[in-house]
């Protein structure tokens, strides 16, 4: 059976694509930025995952406002980057497992979560860029992947609750699957962080690390929030917090934390990252 | 029923791109989605009012883009996702749009970020 070895959660800034491309990482600004994903080669040289579950956010990449799912999941037998408009270079596609991904979409859609299925779909920056921080540095990618896209571009977002239910069905579904696979769930964006308008700029350092906190143990104390609630708290795309939830929701009630880290600031962003194993 | 809870009541500084905003904003929207492409790009620095009107761009629209402000594209519809393409092909990044939007030059903008550290 499918088992899931545990959950990244990680900020997935476009500035860190650029510090990859021109190998960076040792730089003064960068250093105590990557020094947190350290920890996160040993673990994953250690549980050896054979694929990538990855939550994350479209940036205008695969999706536009002409149709704009609220929750997609990848069915493609291989996911390819693409030029996203500003310059960040373009990473190498990364295999899929469609079998496994129409495993995901009949358990999830069973569950009543009417998901959008994709045989086609093009991963941006919030996708590429977490899988080439936790895996810096390997020629190829490690892992096949299934990239599930939650729509935080063009409201009504789905609420914290929402998202932290998809995660636990998603959960559910992979402890269902009969092959052997070792499965990571990765989910992306956040930390607190404004791009727009007169209050771009906006960093909530109290609100962050009391997320960082309560996703751990209490993950339902921050369903509390509604999206204006996380808007306000922490900035219009600090709203990306809800990939957090989804991650959290697809590993057990109880978690071990094995890492965790804060950093800020990382271009107009405060980045957080977070490694959780399934309490044994 | 009950009616659903009001999603826009107004946080300073900040527009939420609801469906009032991606209607208004659609052409805008669609014209930096189209950036993705380099000769996209290079088809809009050759001739912008063409490309402008090709994507039927609003006069409040096409008045934003020449200005080159992030806070009237905003108020025109558009969406920061899709406005930073446009932004890219002047070789703008987000720490350029935040410094022009909260009027500080981009030192001063980087280093209230910085202030930020413990």
């Amino acid at each position: 059976m499918a088992k899931i070895v545990g959950g990244i959660t990680t900020s997935h800034v476009p500035l860190i694509g650029k510090a990859l491309a021109l190998g960076l990482q040792d730089e003064p600004y960068w250093r105590p930025f990557f020094k947190g994903y350290d920890a996160v080669y040993r673990w994953l040289d250690r549980v050896q995952p054979d694929i990538a579950v990855v939550i994350y956010n479209d940036h205008g990449l695969n999706f536009f406002l002409d149709k704009m799912p609220t929750f997609a999941v990848g069915a493609a037998p291989e996911y390819c980057n693409a030029d996203e408009g500003w310059g960040i270079p373009t990473l190498p596609p990364f295999p899929g497992d469609p079998e496994f991904s129409w495993h995901l979409i009949e358990a999830l859609v069973d569950d009543e979560f009417d998901i959008t299925t994709c045989q086609e779909m093009l991963v941006d920056h919030a996708f590429t860029l977490p899988m080439a921080m936790i895996w810096a540095g390997k020629p190829v990618w490690p892992v096949k992947a299934v990239p599930i896209s939650v729509n935080t571009v063009q409201h009504p977002l789905p609420s914290a609750s929402r998202c932290l239910k998809l995660g636990r069905s998603i959960g559910r579904a992979i402890a269902s699957y009969e092959k052997d696979l070792k499965v990571l769930i990765v989910g992306t964006g956040g930390l607190s962080h404004q791009l727009d308008g007169t209050r771009a700029g906006f960093i909530n350092k109290k609100f962050d690390r009391m997320c960082m906190e309560k996703i751990v143990d209490d993950p339902e104390a921050l369903t509390r929030y509604s999206i204006r609630e996380l808007v306000e708290l922490a900035g219009t795309q600090g709203v990306e917090l809800i990939m957090w939830l989804v991650a959290r929701g697809a590993l057990t009630g109880k978690v071990s934390k094995v890492h965790s880290q804060y950093h800020l600031p990382i271009s107009n962003t405060a980045t957080g990252l977070l490694v959780l194993e399934n309490a044994v | 029923m009950t009616p659903p809870k009001k999603r826009n009541s107004s946080i300073p500084g900040t527009i939420i791109f609801d469906g009032k905003m991606a209607l208004k904003g659609y052409a805008l929207n669609k014209m930096c989605l189209s950036f993705n492409s380099a000769a996209n790009r290079q088809e809009f620095l050759r001739d912008e009012d063409a490309y402008c009107q090709k994507f039927n761009l609003s006069d409040e629209q096409r008045r934003a883009v020449k200005n080159r402000n992030v806070l009237e594209l905003l108020e025109a519809g558009g969406n920061i996702y899709y406005l930073a393409k446009l932004a890219g092909i002047f070789g703008l990044d987000v720490q350029d749009i935040g410094a022009q939007q909260t009027g500080m030059t981009v030192e001063a903008f980087k280093a209230k970020l910085r202030s930020e550290k413990e």
